[in-house]
């Protein structure tokens, strides 16, 4: 049994500790309520909170989504204006990248990367808070441009010059680069954070080679974001002064070079293709080896061609730019770098699938999603290689062909994904399975539904379809196969049921509160993070486990009475078993940082500071003033709470606050 | 250097952020550096990066301005080497004040963070005086391109000069106080590793952007 306890006075470090926090309010040391969550450090409330975010934001870029395909559901669409439609292709992207898939991935890691290391928390639990913060602010920041003028309207990607103020003069384009500079602030402090508790947290005898691979994929993640963010940082800098403050950085007539902003861009976009999809990668390499029951096949390969997928996503930008005139030279180094990337993305599919080969495989939701992703990645990643050739990809080039692909990358490969996890981890993070039969509908109206909606664009791009017109005429529609209308017409309908297929996964959840508890190792598991209870207790572990092997949580359970290369394993213990085990032998004086209200201070001050670039620039100095303020306050709060922040004993001796965990 | 990373180690543990009372025995499961200064070294990392979108942009657009507005025509090299010099000192004076830090003499600390401090308010000075300059002769943010990036990229590194001031102040008074939490010499550490990033940025920037001629 382990107390979480507060720090007693002998046990408080010997060097100089602040003796008070400068704070203005009472230190928020509330265990319940929704203070317990507004102000938590605890990293698997801000996994849960960057998950419920992101979702909600999935809603929001899938209804965009709709919307788009309502429009071009027939000829002569009136359901958005030219306007309109520029704002919500924009923001349909800007929404699924940044607001959706990357918290997502920030969810997951934060939640499971200190579980699946063995560590009791990440290594900065109030800056990873704060991160929190800033992704939410921004996003909303972002999102308030809809009612304050109009949304962005110069896609994704925000070609300059035509993000410039004469060709799109409302505010969106401000809200967009402000607000992508506050969700930012999040990814680079998120990646200092984990690669931090990655590289120096992990439990006893777990070395590198013996980390989960979803830990590894969210490492090297984190890396791709440390060194991207700062590049777009300067492109969303140089656009905000060309559109507020008068700098001429993309004025052409000025002289200014229009390849600028894309080399720029995409120098930090395309190792975001991989900041989207190696999170993904990471989860089916862990799904994919428990309802195989087999070992990952290639464990160093996988980890090592994910790092060459990391590294290699650095020489490849200029292959969204084949059409922009970069010159032979260029275009041929980055075709054929391109071409070199698909080797390590092809050792990674080769190995899931030899982890499947043989296995004693369960069909479950999770599983289902995983091998959906395996395929429906490998259709995107195909369609990938025949842009990789430049000829080819002049043709294609702002295509719905393109449209295709990276949605077959994306949608197939990152969000398949994403719902992989989501049934795999759900038992561990709420206590509840999902129901398995609901959850098949849901697999197979998204798969349906995606290929439906995604399948006859490519058919679409090559008759010449261009990305981004909003609207299309019956008498260029062509006939035959080759009639466009009919295609639009079947996408639109796919769209229709792939929104069918992801509300159900909400139904699902909404039902599965009623379900009975989840036992403890629904799956039989592999890895750290199923070695403690569902949902884990605050501070993880009882005892902090020492690690032998890769999947420790598996030998733990089964022992390999085979010789040499044959292998068969027994069951020795139960989930159940090995932790009442840790229980038994539970850490003596666990401490956990206490929560804190600096995180979300600091953050507001941020969006502040974004509406002042935007409305009036004195609210800058007011916004900035904040920061400030609040930086201070952080650097003298102590990091446990003191006696003094707690309420007074209750008459039957103030126990309350000492959480008594678990038996 | 063994010694050293077993010191950081425990350092780790009564560290700001750090909590965690639970491995004493991280052996090979972490790097040794404490978290702080691992923090450190990877935002400084990605700084580089920052620093080099902005200094890529100047190379680009350094050429394109008007007839007499140029860098030929505005620089005032000794001036500015005269400033970049006070920079270079502030680093000497950082490092007496890690020294003394570690020596755990508080008041050397304090008076070598205050000269670091001073010297830098100093090159932030020169810094307001030349864009002052700048500006009368005509230079505004958005006369040319080369003047955008040029300020684009000064104007940053001066931002940082300045946040490396606040710092360098807070850390003094913290000291003078004693309310550092966890250790203190590493504090002061850290923000000179912050401080001599600043500099050597500052010699890359002095190199290409006054140096060499347009």
């Amino acid at each position: 049994m382990a107390l979480i306890e507060r720090p007693a006075p002998a046990l408080i470090p010997a060097v100089a500790t602040p003796s008070s926090s400068y704070g203005v309010f009472r230190r928020p040391v509330e265990t319940t309520g929704w203070k317990s969550w507004v102000f938590t450090i605890d990293h698997k409330k801000l996994g849960i909170m960057y998950g419920v975010a992101a979702l909600f934001f999935f809603l929001v870029g899938g209804v965009e989504a709709l919307l788009i395909r309502a429009q071009l559901a027939g000829p002569n669409g009136t359901i958005l204006s030219a306007d309109k439609y520029n704002q919500m292709f924009t923001m349909h992207a800007t929404t699924m990248v940044f607001l959706f898939v990357m918290p997502m991935a920030a969810a997951f890691g934060n939640y499971f990367l200190p579980l699946q290391i063995g560590a009791r928390d990440v290594a900065f639990p109030r800056i990873n808070a704060f991160g929190f913060w800033c992704f939410l602010f921004g996003a909303i920041f972002i999102n308030t441009s809809w009612f304050l003028g109009g949304a962005a309207d110069g896609g994704w990607f925000m070609y300059a010059p035509n993000s410039s103020v004469p060709f799109s003069p409302t505010n969106g384009i401000d809200f967009w680069g402000v607000g992508l500079q506050i969700t930012g602030i999040a990814s680079l402090t998120g990646a200092i954070n984990l690669i931090v508790t990655v590289l120096n947290m992990r439990a006893p005898g777990m070395s590198l080679m013996k980390m989960p691979i979803f830990t590894w994929m969210i490492l090297v993640v984190q890396f791709l974001l440390l060194f991207a963010i700062p590049v777009i940082t300067v492109a969303l800098f140089l656009l905000m002064f060309q559109r507020s403050f008068g700098a001429t950085f993309f004025s052409v007539e000025a002289g200014a070079d229009p390849l600028l902003w894309q080399h720029l861009f995409w120098i930090f976009g395309h190792p975001e293709v991989y900041i989207l999809i190696l999170p993904s990668f990471g989860i089916v390499s862990e799904v994919l080896p428990v309802f195989s029951k087999k070992p990952l096949f290639g464990y160093p390969l996988v980890v090592f061609s994910g790092c060459a997928i990391g590294f290699v996503g650095w020489g490849v930008w200029a292959h969204h730019m084949f059409a922009s005139g970069l010159g032979p030279i260029s275009v041929a180094v980055f075709s054929v770098s391109t071409m070199a990337i698909a080797l390590p993305t092809g050792v990674k599919i080769v190995n899931w699938t030899l982890t499947m080969w043989g296995g004693k495989i369960r069909f479950t939701t999770a599983m289902l999603f995983a091998i959906g992703l395996i395929v429906q990645f490998t259709i995107g990643g195909l369609s990938g290689v025949t842009h990789a050739v430049a000829p080819s990809d002049t043709q294609q080039t702002d295509t719905y062909y393109i449209v295709a692909h990276f949605h077959y990358v994306l949608f197939g490969g990152a969000v398949l994904g994403i719902f992989s996890g989501l049934y795999y981890w759900w038992p561990k993070i709420f206590g509840k399975l999902l129901s398995e039969r609901l959850g098949k509908w849901n697999f197979w109206l998204m798969v349906v539904g995606m290929n439906m909606t995604f399948g006859p664009m490519h058919i679409l791009g090559l008759q010449g379809q261009p990305r981004r017109m909003y609207v299309w005429t019956e008498n260029r529609a062509g006939d035959g196969f080759f009639d466009l209308g009919f295609w639009n017409l079947i996408s639109s309908i796919g769209a229709a049921v792939l929104g069918i297929g992801v509300l159900l996964f909400f139904i699902n959840v909404f039902i599965s509160r009623k379900h009975a508890p989840a036992p403890l190792d629904p799956w039989d598991a592999r890895s750290l993070e199923w070695m403690t209870t569902n949902p884990p207790k605050e501070h993880n572990f009882d005892q902090v486990p020492t690690v032998h092997h890769l999947d420790e949580f598996f030998h733990r359970k089964y022992e390999d009475r085979g010789t040499e290369d044959h292998h068969d394993y027994h069951q020795i213990a139960t989930a159940e078993e090995i932790m009442a085990d840790q229980e038994a032998n539970a850490d003596k004086h666990i401490h956990l940082p206490s929560p804190s209200y600096w995180p979300i201070v600091l953050a507001f001050s941020l969006p502040v500071m974004g509406y002042g670039v935007i409305f009036n620039k004195f609210m800058i100095p007011v916004g900035a003033t904040l920061l400030l303020l609040s930086m201070f306050g952080w650097s003298m709060e102590p990091h446990t709470a003191s006696e003094a922040d707690y309420d007074p004993p209750t008459p039957e001796g103030g126990a309350e606050l000492e959480v008594v965990s678990h038996g | 250097m063994a010694d050293t990373a077993v010191h950081d180690d425990q350092v780790g543990h009564d560290d700001h952020d750090d909590h965690d009372h639970g491995h004493d025995d991280h052996g090979h499961t972490s790097t040794g550096l404490s978290h702080n200064k691992l923090g450190m070294w990877l935002f400084l990392g990605s700084e580089c990066l920052l620093f080099g979108g902005l200094i890529s942009t100047y190379m680009l657009y350094r050429g394109r301005h008007s007839e007499n507005l140029g860098p030929d025509q505005v620089w005032d090299i000794p001036f500015t080497s005269a400033s970049s010099f006070v920079l270079l000192m502030s680093s000497l004076t950082m490092v007496l004040a890690v020294s003394s830090a570690k020596r755990g003499d508080d008041r050397n600390t304090k008076t070598w963070l205050s000269v670091t401090a001073l010297l830098g308010s100093l090159f932030v000075a020169g810094q307001v005086y030349e864009f002052t300059t700048f500006h009368a002769e005509g230079l505004g943010f958005g006369t040319s391109l080369f003047s955008s990036s040029f300020f684009a990229l000064t104007g940053f590194h001066g931002v940082h000069v300045s946040v490396g001031i606040i710092m360098l102040l807070a850390v003094t008074g913290m000291v003078a106080k004693n309310r550092i939490p966890g250790d203190k010499a590493e504090v002061v550490e850290l923000v000179g590793l912050y401080w001599h990033f600043v500099d050597i940025v500052w010699i890359l920037i002095f190199t290409l952007v006054y140096l060499i001629p347009a």
